[in-house]
């Protein structure tokens, strides 16, 4: 298995946002803001820290992910056709009728193990297979991204005590922290602070960082396992809507549709950031 | 049924490396011996069925045989969407294995029943749904489902029906076994309770009414073409299940039936009927109240049949 060579993640972060926003206005998909969330994050991840091939997708010896936050799959599509696993132009077909993508990411797409779309379930089907990796002695890391809306779900924090109990190096969870879920803000809605405090609590190492500041993910993610006795999370401070001026740090996108002039705006935005 | 399971298991790990047996924290002293000997194939996933069955899902996706164990509705409807989005989309290999179908752990309470869960299980797709009735049958249908990859729901009961094997018999897999011949009316089971219609029909026989008893120990996929027979060539059908009648073992056949064009002469569902089981008492006290013991088959029987109402019911 060979590594392909690490594209330069600020402009694939750029690339990320414009695909995205593009299946989202032509198939009428929601979750932009979100999307543009992770975005960073996702570039990051697919610029030389996540060890997978797009010639062998399926390799034993890759890292696993899993986008937790299911809703972000076309970010996730975009990041995968830019690395070769799949043609940019299949890009198009989101939403589409027929096509393998969906709007919640789906594991019938090229480099994709696991479908998700209903929150709380990501971090527990990641300690799976960290737990299976372990047993086998392999050394790939699994990784998962999260929400912080999903924080709210009692499940993501089963498998987040199962996970230190077993101490489970191998697991490195990703929060994206851009404090709006899906209809308010989260000190409104179910306050997550002291956040960091909570996964420490439940025994896992905590680092936080700028989601958007690439040097300090690429820094703290090459960094992984922060400890040899925990598993790792890294809770990225992040902006909803991140890249589009009048789409941050609103609630209104989460869900809006980047239609008509609105559309034409983000895209002059993201294009001029190129 | 439970130990025949746990028996069948720690005989098969060595020849299994693959397999791994997951517990709700449930289990004390029945799981003892697997524990000891495959310390490395057992977790214990504390009281979380969601994440039992999440991780259960992500090991199945790294090659692991699962088994998620637990009792009542716990593995099943505390997380049943994990088992629709993460077990059963991903065609994972996991196998959940409920302790305690229908009213096993009668006084406990209905909290420790499992009275919906053939109806749900079996809407999922690619689920495969196992209820087997006697010892035999349990050991059979965990042998089978190991060599099985896919999600599959097997039910056990803490009663069993006596024995029914043929010498020589060989398990066939998706086939109902016809365990009394019979060509007056049909008695169709499901579980442990598969006994209380034996017992019905040895009570039929001695007043000329010849039973066909069937274990349905396969819900999904359902043997069409032995109920088929059954239609044909019996006068009528009853069905007869410690489960909701919506949806389990009568919704199954009268499905079927119907789709096949092929309409028996009579058809009951036995089981609850719009209620929670939540009277208490033992299981077999249970199936008394709720009309689903021998002698309410008897009666059920004979009202169809319009014979012997003035008969005392004799079971």
């Amino acid at each position: 298995m060979t590594f392909s060579p690490c594209p330069d993640s600020e402009t694939l972060a750029n690339r990320i946002r414009i695909h995205a926003l593009r299946m989202t206005n032509l198939g009428g998909g929601s979750h932009i803001g979100a999307i543009f969330s992770c975005a960073d994050i996702l570039a990051v991840l697919y610029s030389g820290i996540l060890r997978v091939d797009p010639e062998d997708p399926r390799s034993p010896r890759r890292d696993r992910f899993v986008l937790s936050k299911g809703h972000a799959g076309a970010g996730l599509y975009a990041a995968l056709a830019e690395r070769g696993f799949f043609p940019v132009c299949q890009l198009l077909t989101h939403y589409q009728n027929g096509s393998d993508l969906s709007g919640h990411v789906s594991h019938k797409v090229r480099g994709i193990d696991v479908s998700t779309g209903a929150l709380g379930h990501g971090l527990s089907i990641a300690t799976g297979m960290a737990c299976a990796g372990r047993k086998s002695n392999m050394a790939h890391r699994v990784f998962a991204l999260l929400s912080d809306g999903e924080c709210d779900e009692g499940s993501t924090w089963e498998a987040a005590m199962f996970a230190a109990h077993h101490r489970l190096t191998n697991l490195v969870a990703i929060v994206d922290y851009n404090r709006i879920q899906g209809i308010g803000r989260t000190s409104e809605v179910l306050e997550l602070e002291p956040f960091a405090d909570k996964w420490q609590a439940f025994g896992w190492t905590v680092r936080e960082v700028d989601g958007h500041d690439h040097t300090q993910l690429h820094q703290a993610l090459k960094s992984v396992p922060f400890s040899n006795s925990s598993p790792t999370v890294l809770i990225a401070h992040t902006t909803k809507g991140k890249g589009v001026s009048f789409m941050e740090d609103t609630v209104l996108w989460h869900y809006r549709i980047p239609r008509g002039a609105e559309f034409e705006a983000a895209l002059v935005e993201l294009e001029a950031g190129k | 049924m439970r130990d025949t399971f746990v028996g069948v298991l720690t005989e098969l790990a060595p020849a299994h490396p693959e397999l791994m047996v997951l517990t709700g924290d449930l289990g004390f002293g029945v799981l003892n011996r697997f524990i000891a000997e495959f310390p490395d194939q057992y977790l214990n996933m504390g009281v979380a069925e969601q994440n039992m069955s999440g991780v259960a899902a992500g090991l199945a996706l790294e090659g692991r045989a699962v088994f998620t164990y637990s009792i009542g509705s716990f593995p099943t409807l505390r997380s049943l969407e994990q088992i629709r989005n993460d077990i059963c989309y991903h065609s994972a290999n996991v196998k959940i294995v409920c302790i305690g179908g229908g009213m096993s752990y009668g006084p406990v309470g209905f909290s420790h029943h499992a009275t919906e869960d053939l109806a749900m299980l079996r809407s999922l797709p690619g689920m495969r749904v196992l209820s087997p009735g006697d010892l035999w049958e349990a050991a059979e249908v965990t042998r089978y489902l190991l060599e099985q990859d896919g999600p599959a729901y097997l039910r056990l009961d803490k009663s069993a029906a006596p024995l029914t094997t043929r010498h020589g018999e060989m398990f066939q897999p998706d086939k109902i076994r016809v365990v009394r011949k019979g060509s007056h009316i049909t008695l169709a089971a499901t579980g442990g309770i598969l006994g209380e219609a034996i017992l019905a029909a040895d009570t039929l026989a001695d007043e000329g009414i010849g039973c066909r008893v069937l274990s349905v120990h396969t819900i999904k996929p359902l043997d069409t073409n032995e109920l088929i027979a059954a239609a044909k060539q019996t006068e009528g059908i009853v069905s007869i299940e410690e489960h909701a009648v919506e949806g389990g073992l009568g919704g199954a056949i009268a499905e079927s039936l119907m789709e096949a064009g092929v309409y028996p002469g009579f058809f009951v569902r036995m089981g609850l009927r719009n209620t929670f089981s939540a009277v208490i008492g033992t299981q077999a006290y249970l199936r008394h109240v709720y009309g689903l013991d021998a002698a309410s088959i008897v009666h059920t029987v004979r009202t169809k049949l319009g014979v012997g109402a003035e008969t005392r019911v004799t079971c």
